[in-house]
């Protein structure tokens, strides 16, 4: 048991740490690969999605413990509570106090595992051993067998961030902003390129340890050679309203990064007010709604099979506010629709507004026995009255002059509520809405 | 005729008296289902007389036993009786892709129900907080004890999560209908237990509630989303439940002092080796 003068240090530190971390976004556990502790050793279990324990009246899920090694940091990045301007109370907790908070919560089933990051001590490399330190210790000394998440540096050298990656599930480096004019005026230190060279440093290791896997998985009759570990997936963070980029911009590049870094995730963060503002950054923060938009499209790049190009026309640079990106995408291109859901192929299924690709595989299933009508796609719990402008079911048609008239946007404007949403009146949100902005399912 | 069904609310229990039934062809308008822990007085069941031999055995897909697990798990007395008859028209009746047709009633029925009980253990791995009780002296193993109340019958299916993420330690978890244990070694069931026999709570607590006050950002305030993943039927089990209130209340005034606050002027940069470094060469070879 701790005394309580070293408990009410603990739980300072834990303050302070706790909230310096509290604005990195990227807190999602899933992906790891499949581990348990069931030879007895240790504690600790990774595979599928991750769980989330709890959730903070922001709405945000409570899936890992997310602080910072020290917030004490180099740089001076202008969104950032901890930069070396900043006036705030500056805390360090040793490798051992980490270990031990992270073992005590996960005993209790409060987490699923640890999310270290750390500000910028002495140099790279000196602030990456030490991150990396409190990894080794949960893994070598304690058999913790549940989830790492490192955050990493880019400027460390390459032996470190391969060390890094043999004890975490995920790492990632954050890009911060898209391009590194913004990034000279906000983030004076940080460089984008080498940012990008770091992480394509990481992907070539998450390739090799796959490619060992597999070799490992297909000797069959030879003593079982061990797959060299490495983390699974790698994901970084974007700020979005501290600068004047575009969602263009944003998810431009973000589509660079998941197709040449392949990375698991990028994450929106929404610009939000600190303690300790800074001179050079805006006041007022973006719209929530913004994040959750870009969410949404970055979730139909990957998984829905649209471009970039095709969500912000060269016209029109930024997302549509008040309608989902898919929904505004149909409103430009009417003459593909209407759709028939009991013929289209998959690719044009997954284009009709309001029909997600879990329905759009219901529907393939369904469609094989019968010819399914609007019923069917109610007891799917498909919404409706945002679909039937654009489909053709066995029992239904649409009203063509609907679907060519200028009012079509109109019928898909929420009402009359409080577009502007901000901290003081937090919006009616549906549990619907709420599950979307969590996923970014659309 | 009429056969009755009296069996305990199990999965197992369900699974053999259907598969008694199925052998002797009975059609399911002809079973009525009971459920015999519901019951006050237990009849003693008469062995029941069938009109048709059984037959061989009938297989049906690895994926109806999964669907009928959590199906069974659930609350609603209609579960044994349409499950049965899902069951029948799957394999005596022929209709082999049922389950393939989402918007068949019954199987839409079944699926609710499962989706239902599968929300529920996802929850149960989520929010059950284990206490530490003591030190197994022999082995030097931590021992914990929970307490949780899942919406239905699920301690079995939500059981092997634990064991898998906390085999090094020893652990209950204690349900009002029934009770799963780690010993280090094997599961095991016990009955259901009051409130009363967990402890009420852990030294660690306060550290969680610290950590939980600081994660929380005031000026993202989004209350329902919060409360649509963590009903509030969930929160007299958790220990941060408790300081939910307060926060919601100071985020506003919170909000604005951070608005408030003059901006910082920016500082130079140290006299740092590293620093300087970054500045000369602004891009690593
Ligand atoms: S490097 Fe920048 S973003 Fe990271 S802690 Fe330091 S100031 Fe904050």
């Amino acid at each position: 048991m701790h005394c309580s003068v070293e408990l009410m240090e603990l739980t300072r530190k834990l303050e302070i740490l706790a909230d310096a971390a509290k604005y990195d976004a990227s807190c999602a556990s899933s992906g790891a690969a499949r581990k348990d502790s069931r030879d007895g050793k240790g504690i600790g279990s990774t595979g599928g999605m991750g769980i989330c324990h709890s959730y903070t009246p922001d709405g945000r899920c409570v899936s890992l413990l997310k602080v910072l090694l020290t917030n004490a940091c180099l740089y001076d990045c202008h969104y950032c509570i901890n930069r070396r301007s900043s006036n705030v109370q500056r805390a360090r907790f040793t490798p051992e106090e980490v270990v031990q908070l992270t073992l005590d919560f996960y005993k209790r089933n409060y987490i699923e595992g640890l999310f270290l990051s750390s500000g910028i001590v002495r140099s790279a490399d000196y602030t990456m051993e030490q991150v990396i330190e409190v990894a080794r210790q949960l893994r070598e000394v304690h058999h913790f067998r549940g989830y790492i998440h490192l955050k990493t540096i880019p400027e460390a050298s390459q032996a470190l961030i391969d060390k890094a990656g043999r004890y975490a599930d995920r790492i990632s480096i954050n890009i911060e902003l898209p391009s590194q004019q913004s990034l000279d005026r906000l983030a004076p230190e940080k460089n984008l390129t080498n940012t990008k060279q770091a992480m394509h440093g990481i992907r070539e290791r998450i390739d090799e340890n796959l490619a060992a896997k597999k070799e490992s998985r297909q000797i069959v009759n030879r003593p079982r050679v061990k797959a060299p570990v490495f983390a699974t997936g790698q994901s970084t963070q974007m700020i979005v309203g501290a600068d004047d980029s575009s969602d263009a911009l944003v998810l431009h590049r973000a589509d660079e990064l998941y197709r040449d870094c392949r990375l698991r995730r990028v994450y929106y963060s929404g610009f939000s007010p600190i303690p300790e503002p800074s001179v050079l950054l805006p006041i007022k923060p973006p719209p929530l709604v913004r994040e959750h938009r870009l969410y949404q499209a970055d979730w139909l790049l990957r998984f829905y099979g649209f471009d970039v190009g095709e969500l912000l026309p060269k016209e029109d640079p930024n997302l549509d506010l008040d309608l989902d990106p898919k929904l505004a995408w149909a409103l430009r291109n009417r003459a593909v629709f209407p759709v028939d859901i009991n013929r289209a192929s998959q690719e044009l299924l997954w284009r009709i507004p309001g029909l997600g690709t879990v329905n759009v595989a219901r529907i393939l299933a369904a469609r094989r026995w019968s010819r399914l009508t609007l019923a069917d796609l109610q007891r799917m719990r498909v919404n409706l009255k945002k679909v039937q402008p654009f489909i053709i079911a066995a029992d239904h048609r649409p009203r063509i002059a609907l679907l060519e008239s200028p009012n079509l946007r109109q019928h898909f404007l929420p009402g009359p509520r409080q577009l502007e949403l901000n901290f003081t009146a937090p919006p009616p949100t549906t549990p619907a809405d709420a599950a979307m902005a969590l996923s970014g399912q659309i | 005729m009429t056969h009755a069904a009296q069996i305990q609310p199990t999965f197992e229990a369900w699974r053999a008296k259907a598969r008694e039934l199925l052998r002797h062809g009975v059609s399911p308008e002809n079973v009525d289902w009971v459920d015999a822990s519901q019951t006050a007085s237990l009849l003693t069941e008469e062995p029941t007389e069938y009109q048709i031999a059984p037959n061989a055995s009938v297989k049906v897909p690895a994926e109806f036993l999964r669907l009928a697990a959590n199906v069974c798990a659930h609350t609603d007395e209609r579960r044994f009786a349409i499950l049965y008859r899902l069951l029948h028209r799957l394999t005596l009746g022929g209709e082999k892709h049922l389950l393939g047709m989402p918007s068949d009633r019954d199987v839409h029925q079944c699926n609710m129900w499962a989706k239902a009980v599968s929300r529920d253990i996802h929850k149960m791995h989520a929010f059950v907080r284990f206490r530490l009780v003591g030190v197994n002296e022999q082995n030097g193993r931590e021992q914990f004890v929970a307490w949780f109340e899942p919406e239905y019958r699920i301690t079995r299916l939500a059981a092997p999560f634990f064991e898998k993420r906390f085999a090094g330690m020893e652990w209950s978890i204690l349900t009002p209908d029934e009770c799963a244990s780690w010993d280090g070694e094997k599961l095991s069931f016990m009955p259901g237990m009051s409130r009363h026999d967990a402890p009420a709570a852990d030294a660690h607590d306060d550290l969680w509630r610290t950590y939980y006050r600081s994660i929380f950002n005031p000026a993202r305030l989004k209350v329902q989303a919060m409360q649509s993943e963590m009903p509030m039927k969930y929160w007299k089990n958790l220990p941060e439940a408790e300081i939910i209130h307060d926060l919601i209340a100071s985020s506003e005034k919170r909000v604005r002092t951070m608005i408030a606050t003059p901006e910082r002027p920016v500082k130079p940069a140290l006299d740092n080796a590293y620093l300087k470094s970054l500045r000369q060469k602004p891009q690593k070879s």
